[in-house]
């Protein structure tokens, strides 16, 4: 689950103001300005002039900029920006990626948004995140608090929690899809051997989702573990101390002091969860193809399918576009909720 | 075991914490474990049910994966395609940062507003778009297509820009008054101060690259272009039950990660803690 552009961005891209005015502080701030007025002081006002920056506003400041933002601006213009405008377009007309397209205004909109089994999708997508994202939470955390403490072979604990973060989504499902192979995969052994129900998992349509939620969090816990011990590993000695002395117990302390100030740290995980769980393809892809009979077919899958299996180019963007609307949403009710849950927003 | 900590007692709570935590390492240990052994299992005995001592250990599964895909260029493609893209982004990203830290200029906060903006766009909405303009350009199915949309990166650019910003303003005027030009101010004072994000920045496009899926998916076909995953979820279509196929392919794509991860473990936990870090 590291963060993709997109997520962070959401996750972080809000409190951009917060960031930029922290660095203010700690760095380039008040003393620096200061240190600066003595510069000119000392040295002749040339330095002034030739400051970096300030120095000459004319063609031979725009030719640095130039020399400094093409290398990334072509790229993105090219390959981010056009696509996505042109992405707009092909929303809006029937193309089978083929013949020339046809303009049909918003007659895909209205089509998907009017066709009941777009919402089965999204369903679908939210199914996975329900089950997904406690999971991950709780076990991401826990682990976090137990493994900040002192503890023999911690190391070795924390480096097998994260090793999987590392394997690719196409590993950790087709690992996964051969753990819980109905007929000769190893849970099933087990579970048949301790006299318990063998479930067809990934090949039953009720327990096909709850398959790819256990690969992804299995994949996904040590990712949190990182981003909650980060947290933990940033509220002062002080304040745990404070309320040690004022009798608190072990878990009113966790209860009242240490969850309440790894909000931010929740706030980032729960964001970027919900942004890529949103986008969820890979896992799904390569465990289900989105069967059996549909029932883990989710959002991103069906833009595939549109576009490569049915060469449905305008349904495939207009979806896309629905997409990117529903997570826009999602992630500006976030954003506009953590004020009330989230320490220092 | 407690050898490490001789001034605590050992209480059942704590025996009960380190059962735990070995029961969690081993549930997270196990999958990568079985991956191996069912790699080396011989194909006929897969079906009489899993076994943790492998009767009469094999490679044949190996020769098979070998013998079908070409295996090394799969892995050479993932590494190099990951290890360009971190170059490009790590090269464009900084510069941009410096851009937008350090120069001065009409626009700026419009067209870095411009650059956070294509962050918002997730790659769902580009994919199709992308591939007919590769198609246009009679790029599709090249290296420069794998490469195409992770060349530069806004992430990688705020991170940076973050960081440059955070570099105190009298060495740069230090080097101005000594001469220097914007490239040597750029690339003998601020790139060495910025290391600790350009870490950061490394292993996420390198992650990002390596775990792309969907992207190489649609754009390639050939073998010879294949990064990792585009391999195996191939070798998993042609060989649906050949699980020990397919797991020893999984065992080549794991060890090389796995041997990254081990020698630079520290950097990596450290690069990825720094995200969520506000």
């Amino acid at each position: 689950m590291t963060p993709t552009p997109a997520s962070f961005a959401a996750a972080r891209g809000s409190d951009t103001n917060n960031v930029i005015t922290v660095s203010a502080h700690r760095d380039p701030g008040r003393g620096d300005r200061h240190s600066r007025q003595e510069d000119t002081r000392l040295h002749s006002h040339g330095a002034r002039r030739m400051r970096p920056g300030r120095r000459g506003s004319g063609w031979r400041n725009a030719g640095w900029v130039l020399v400094f933002l093409l290398p990334s601006a072509v790229p993105l213009l090219l390959f981010t920006v056009i696509p996505m405008l042109a992405s707009i377009w092909v929303s809006l007309t029937k193309w089978n990626l083929i013949s020339a397209p046809t303009f049909v205004a918003f007659n895909n909109y209205r089509r998907l948004l009017t066709d009941p089994t777009t919402l089965d999708y999204f369903l679908h997508t939210g199914a996975y995140i329900v089950g997904y994202l406690p999971l991950v939470y709780i076990g991401g955390l826990s682990l976090a608090y137990v493994l900040d403490k002192k503890l023999v072979a911690r190391s070795f604990f924390r480096a097998a929690v994260f090793l999987p973060v590392i394997t690719s989504w196409v590993v950790v499902a087709l690992v996964w899809q051969w753990l819980l192979n109905p007929a000769h995969g190893v849970v099933n052994t087990v579970l048949g051997a301790l006299g318990l129900g063998q479930p067809g998992w990934w090949t039953d349509p009720n327990w096909a989702m709850p398959s790819i939620i256990l690969a992804s969090a299995w994949k996904d816990l040590g990712f949190v573990m990182i981003i909650m011990l980060a947290g933990l590993q940033s509220i002062p000695g002080d304040v745990q101390e404070a309320a040690t002395v004022d009798g608190a117990t072990g878990w009113q302390r966790f209860r009242r002091v240490t969850w309440p100030m790894l909000s931010p740290s929740t706030f980032f995980v729960v964001v970027i969860s919900l942004i890529n769980g949103l986008q969820v393809f890979d896992q799904v892809f390569v465990m289900t193809g989105g069967g059996p009979q549909g029932a883990t077919q989710v959002v991103v899958g069906q833009i595939y399918n549109l576009t490569f299996r049915y060469g449905r180019a305008g349904d495939a963007a207009a979806l896309s576009w629905i997409l990117f609307v529903v997570i826009l949403a999602i992630t500006a009710g976030q954003l506009a909720g953590q004020r009330r849950w989230v320490t220092h927003a | 075991m407690f050898r490490g900590a001789p001034h605590r007692r050992i209480t059942v709570r704590r025996v009960l914490l380190y059962l735990a935590l070995v029961t969690c390492a081993a549930v997270m240990l196990f999958p990568f474990l079985w991956t191996v052994i069912t790699s080396i299992t011989p194909e006929g005995t897969l079906a009489n049910g899993p076994t943790l001592l492998v009767k009469d250990p094999t490679l044949n599964a190996y020769r098979t994966l070998f013998a079908t895909l070409p295996m090394w260029r799969i892995v050479i493609n993932s590494f190099a395609i990951a290890m360009a893209s971190v170059a490009l982004q790590l090269i464009t990203g900084s510069m941009a940062g410096y851009a937008f830290a350090r120069l001065s200029f009409r626009g700026r906060s419009v067209v870095f507003g411009a650059y956070l903006a294509t962050l918002m766009v997730p790659l769902q909405v580009l994919v199709v778009p992308l591939f007919i303009e590769m198609k246009l350009l009679s790029l599709q199915d090249t290296y420069f297509s794998l490469l195409a949309p992770s060349m530069a990166s806004a992430l990688g650019v705020f991170l940076l820009k973050q960081a440059i910003e955070a570099v105190p303003r009298e060495l740069d005027e230090a080097a101005v008054i000594d001469g220097a030009s914007h490239l040597r101010i750029f690339t003998k004072v601020i790139v060495p101060l910025i290391k600790p994000s350009l870490a950061t920045v490394t292993i996420l496009a390198f992650m990002a690259s390596w775990n792309s899926f969907l992207w190489p998916l649609v754009v390639i076909r050939s073998p010879e272009l294949m990064t990792l995953p585009l391999g195996l979820s191939a070798l998993h279509g042609e060989y649906t039950t050949a699980w020990d196929v397919v797991m020893a392919g999984s065992v080549v794509s794991i060890v090389p990660i796995a041997v990254v991860f081990v020698l630079a473990q520290r950097h990596i936990v450290a690069g990825l803690a720094h995200t969520g870090i506000k």
